[in-house]
């Protein structure tokens, strides 16, 4: 794949809202390359921008200035239409709240994506099938969220943020709803798929889900404060090559 | 995204909340149903009036004599014959808007088969007649000029008559009758024709020549016509000047001054025939608007319902948005489900609309019209009102920022 270009590349990324009469800075001045490959963890308390962060990223949200390219393309001033299209190639969402399909089985939550970037019928139901089959829920496919585990269902989540190839997937809180032990099976997932070569960006703010991943980049005040490599991972989370990291 | 992966979409939505979509649909179900059902029946009102009128006859004018007044109570139109067998000739020949016109006398008598009598009513009239009631004879034949003017003894029966004197299946055509005792040789039947307007039967009715009715039924001034002239106009926008025209004729030959009034009347029949068809129409007009205005509240109901939906289903959308849905897609999303509770909503309407019309039809005897242009166009209206009311929830929902979509509780 590019292994020459940065997943994500940010440059002095600033974003203002405007709430009435005040002006609030989300975030000011975030520089961060994140490259293929890679699994990272951003911490923060709330109110530090990393939501904020995740939006532009997830090309959500676009920067008030600076410049954001994903995969080497610069998308920091695209129209809505053109970020949809980037957002449904090129990035994997999983949320907090899974946010499946309600009455709709596993393989049609999974093939949404492909719905939408045009994909004939039969190969979203083949390729839906194979991203249900990589999560373990082979045997799944016709369930309805209704008739899941949070755990199933966060990974037929995971399943929906893979069936496109994405070049990068964003999980915020993913296990910000399940048990602890369940969360442990979904950050195992993370790491597999990170070994196979995915870039995986999560959002939490427990230091034992962040734990998971080799670099933890923590946000406050709408910059980055730390950006580290962990060096004692658990389980078998591997460190990516030597990175330059600017904080 | 294809338009059919659009529509499964939708019917998958609307689906899900099943009892809620059958009573947002049953606005417009109600409405168009309403609608179908108001102009089939305006439709078989009008064409019982054209058929009470074609049945009278073709672009029918009747001409009577004028009215006495004595000593200020006037007698009614024919009162004082003042039409002659001259003016007869004179209206079928001079004018121009004219078809055909003949004498018609009328009185009631006693009509006597070997086995049965019956009073019914004799019209002595001459060949003209047949055609001017647009009457066809469909056993034997009917009178000719020559039997008029020779005053033979011969009838033509109405249904009824014939009913009466012979029963249902007996062939009179050749057999004998007595009228007022005097013996007239059947030669033929007259067509069904059912009620008059007024609720008489048309059916029950002889005719006879004319001369052989003043000879042998009742007599009268040489002269005179003892009844009244049937005229037909030559098209039902030349009834009017035929109408002038006869009148015209009638005060010349009568030899009235300008400041007379006219000792005759002519009544144009077909002026009724479109006064009522006109009623019937602003009635269809009516319930047609009535029924409008249901499908309007339908339609209301429809947005309603939609936007409760795009409320419901803001985190849908955000995450439609998220895994990369644009605006468009979710505008044409909702856009056809309103479309398609609107238009299964126009199409159970049309059946039950063509059900309630076919009731209606039986229960007020009126023929059943449908109207494959109503059909078409209920169900395009109903279309339309869809889109009219999907339009402002399904740019809604297009509308919504996906970060705000998803934080959405």
């Amino acid at each position: 794949m590019q292994v020459a270009v940065d997943t994500v590349q940010l440059d002095d990324i600033f974003k203002l809202y405007q709430t009435g009469d005040v002006q609030v800075q989300a975030l000011g001045g975030v520089t961060l390359r994140i490259a293929p490959g890679e699994l990272v963890a951003i911490m923060g308390p709330s109110g530090s921008g990393k939501s904020t962060l995740m939006n532009i990223i997830g090309c959500l949200d676009r920067p008030t200035t600076g410049r954001y390219s994903l995969a080497g393309q610069d998308i920091s001033r695209l129209d809505k239409n053109a970020l949809a299209s980037v957002r449904n190639r090129q990035v994997g969402f999983v949320f907090q709240s899974f946010n499946l399909l309600t009455r709709t089985s596993a393989v049609e939550n999974v093939e949404l994506p492909l719905l939408y970037a045009g994909v004939r019928s039969e190969e979203r139901t083949v390729r839906a099938r194979a991203a249900l089959e990589r999560v373990g829920l082979g045997d799944r496919l016709t369930h309805h969220p209704s008739q899941m585990s949070g755990g199933q269902q966060q990974r037929v989540a995971i399943a929906r943020a893979l069936v496109s190839h994405p070049h990068l997937v964003l999980a915020d809180e993913p296990t910000g709803n399940l048990d602890s032990q369940t969360s442990l099976d979904i950050m195992a997932l993370f790491q597999e798929l990170n070994r196979s070569g995915m870039t995986i960006i999560l959002v939490t703010h427990e230091p034992d889900i962040a734990a998971f991943a080799a670099r933890i980049i923590t946000m406050r005040d709408g910059r980055i404060q730390s950006d580290r490599l962990q060096t004692s991972l658990p389980a078998t989370a591997t460190v990516p090559s030597e990175r330059a990291h600017t904080p | 995204m294809s338009p059919t992966q659009t529509f499964l979409i939708a019917l998958r939505a609307l689906a899900r909340n099943k009892m809620r979509s059958a009573l947002t649909t049953l606005g417009i179900i109600i409405g168009v149903a309403a609608v179908i059902a108001m102009v089939a029946l305006g439709e078989g009102a009008k064409r019982e009036v054209e058929d009470a009128f074609t049945s009278m006859g073709s672009n029918l004018l009747m001409v009577r004599s004028g009215s006495t007044a004595r000593g200020g109570a006037f007698g009614g139109f024919g009162s004082m014959p003042s039409l002659t067998w001259g003016d007869l000739d004179a209206i079928s020949e001079e004018a121009h808007a004219v078809r055909a016109a003949a004498p018609v006398l009328q009185t009631a008598a006693q009509a006597q088969s070997e086995e049965q009598n019956w009073n019914t009513n004799v019209t002595g009239t001459d060949a003209a007649f047949f055609a001017i009631r647009n009457w066809r004879i469909v056993r034997g034949t009917g009178f000719t000029d020559s039997d008029v003017e020779s005053g033979t003894k011969v009838a033509v029966l109405g249904q009824t008559v014939v009913e009466k004197l012979f029963g249902t299946t007996f062939d009179p055509v050749g057999q004998s009758i007595r009228i007022n005792n005097i013996p007239f040789q059947v030669i033929g039947v007259l067509d069904k024709k059912g009620q008059s307007h007024h609720g008489q039967d048309n059916d029950d009715t002889i005719i006879i020549p004319h001369a052989t009715y003043q000879a042998k039924i009742k007599g009268g001034l040489q002269k005179f016509i003892p009844g009244i002239i049937m005229v037909s106009a030559i098209s039902a926008e030349a009834a009017i000047s035929a109408q002038m025209q006869i009148s015209a004729i009638l005060r010349d030959r009568h030899r009235l001054s300008a400041s007379d009034d006219d000792d005759f009347s002519v009544r144009n029949l077909s002026e009724f025939a479109s006064a009522q068809q006109q009623g019937t129409e602003t009635l269809t007009t009516l319930l047609a608007a009535i029924a409008a205005v249901s499908l309007f509240v339908g339609g209301i109901g429809i947005m309603n319902i939609m936007l409760v939906s795009v409320t419901e289903r803001t985190r849908e959308i955000g995450l439609r948005m998220a895994v990369g849905a644009k605006p468009r897609h979710i505008l044409a999303q909702f856009l056809v489900e309103a479309l398609t509770l609107s238009l299964v909503g126009g199409l159970i309407g049309v059946i039950l609309g063509l059900l309630t019309a076919g009731q209606l039809a039986r229960a007020f005897g009126w023929p059943m019209l449908i109207r494959a242009d109503i059909i078409v166009v209920s169900v395009i209206f109903s279309a339309v009102v869809g889109v009219v009311f999907g339009i402002y929830p399904a740019r809604k929902a297009s509308l919504l920022d996906p970060i705000e979509a998803l934080r959405y509780e």
